[in-house]
């Protein structure tokens, strides 16, 4: 058939808002404040970003802990197409951040210039947003830590 | 929450006064382009000249509309199109009584239906307007309400609604054939 295919733009959205129920909002919470916060084990180790549950025992975990925004990077890849809705308009790197005094990582952006600039090990800390409204976002990103 | 359910939460100093975040926004979007493919394309262009296609399989003669290049039910490719007719009727409806996001101009209750253009095997989905929702009727006939000449494009939404006929019902047995 030699007649043109049609083709259009299309978007799908759900606009899901989603309950956060007692340790995940005390977590986007202390984003909001400023702070990060974790939550200890039965053997006190800490999970950050907290869970619900001891991801090994399944136990109901209660014992919300304050940490700091600094910690290392365990593991890095490079993002380097820059796509819509990513956290950066430049090539930046997605790293699991091991907080200090937290034993698990999170998932975040570090902001640095080029992939030269990661290192598994380095240490980085949480740049805030000005305004912060209890949500993971409120850490703009990680950037390596400036010692003095 | 009672205690048997979620044990209570500890926090530490530095939220303990504030107001705790309860939920959290996480919209999800895709952005895509859609190819309809060469039936729904010469379906699509012949909506702009107010005409409905169908698919006509080469096993059984059915006729399915909007033609999607393959037979539902026996699985050929149909290469031949043939123009259904802008009336039918309908084979099952239902009455939505809730709003509809995104679509602020259906008023519930409103009704959308399964309606069979006569020359078609199958049906497809469509608004009935011009009759209160307890009016309608399995077996009603109707006619596709085509959006002003002007206003036509290459696109299933030139038929907003079909709108009852007057004429007889089609009788209970031939609804579904």
């Amino acid at each position: 058939m030699a007649d043109e295919l049609l083709s259009a733009p299309m978007t799908i959205e759900y606009p899901f808002t989603r309950t956060t129920g007692p340790v995940i909002g005390a977590f986007l919470t202390g984003l909001r404040e400023g702070v990060v916060l974790g939550i200890k084990r039965a053997d006190g180790s800490v999970v950050c970003p907290p869970t619900e549950y001891d991801p090994e025992t399944g136990d109901a975990l209660t014992e919300m802990v304050e940490l700091t925004d600094t910690g290392h990077v365990m593991s890095w890849t490079w993002s380097g197409e820059v796509r819509e809705h990513q956290p950066f308009d430049r090539p930046y790197a997605l790293a699991l951040i091991q907080i200090d005094g937290a034993d698990t990582a999170m998932l975040h952006g570090v902001d640095v210039d080029g992939p030269e600039a990661m290192s598994t090990g380095m240490r980085v800390k949480a740049r805030w947003r000005s305004e912060r409204e209890g949500h993971i976002r409120d850490i703009a990103c990680f950037e390596p830590e400036v010692t003095p | 929450m009672s205690a048997d359910v979620a044990p209570e939460v500890s926090v530490p100093d530095v939220i303990a006064g504030v107001e705790p975040v309860q939920s959290v926004r996480t919209p999800i979007r895709l952005d895509y382009t859609y190819v309809p493919g060469r039936s729904l394309t010469a379906y699509l262009k012949a909506m702009k000249d107010k005409r409905i296609l169908g698919g006509v399989c080469p096993e059984t003669g059915q006729v399915a509309v909007p033609p999607r290049g393959v037979s539902p039910l026996a699985g050929k490719v149909t290469e031949e199109l043939v123009e259904v007719a802008d009336h039918g009727h309908i084979m099952s409806f239902c009455v939505t009584h809730i709003p509809l996001p995104g679509r602020e101009d259906l008023k519930p209750p409103f009704v959308a239906a399964w309606v069979r253009p006569e020359g078609a095997s199958i049906g497809f989905i469509g608004l009935i307007t011009g009759i209160e929702p307890d009016e309608c009727r399995i077996g009603m006939r109707v006619r596709a309400v085509w959006k002003p000449d002007e206003e036509l494009e290459e696109s299933a939404e030139n038929i907003p609604s079909w709108e009852p006929t007057g004429e007889p019902d089609v009788p209970e047995n031939e609804v579904r054939v």
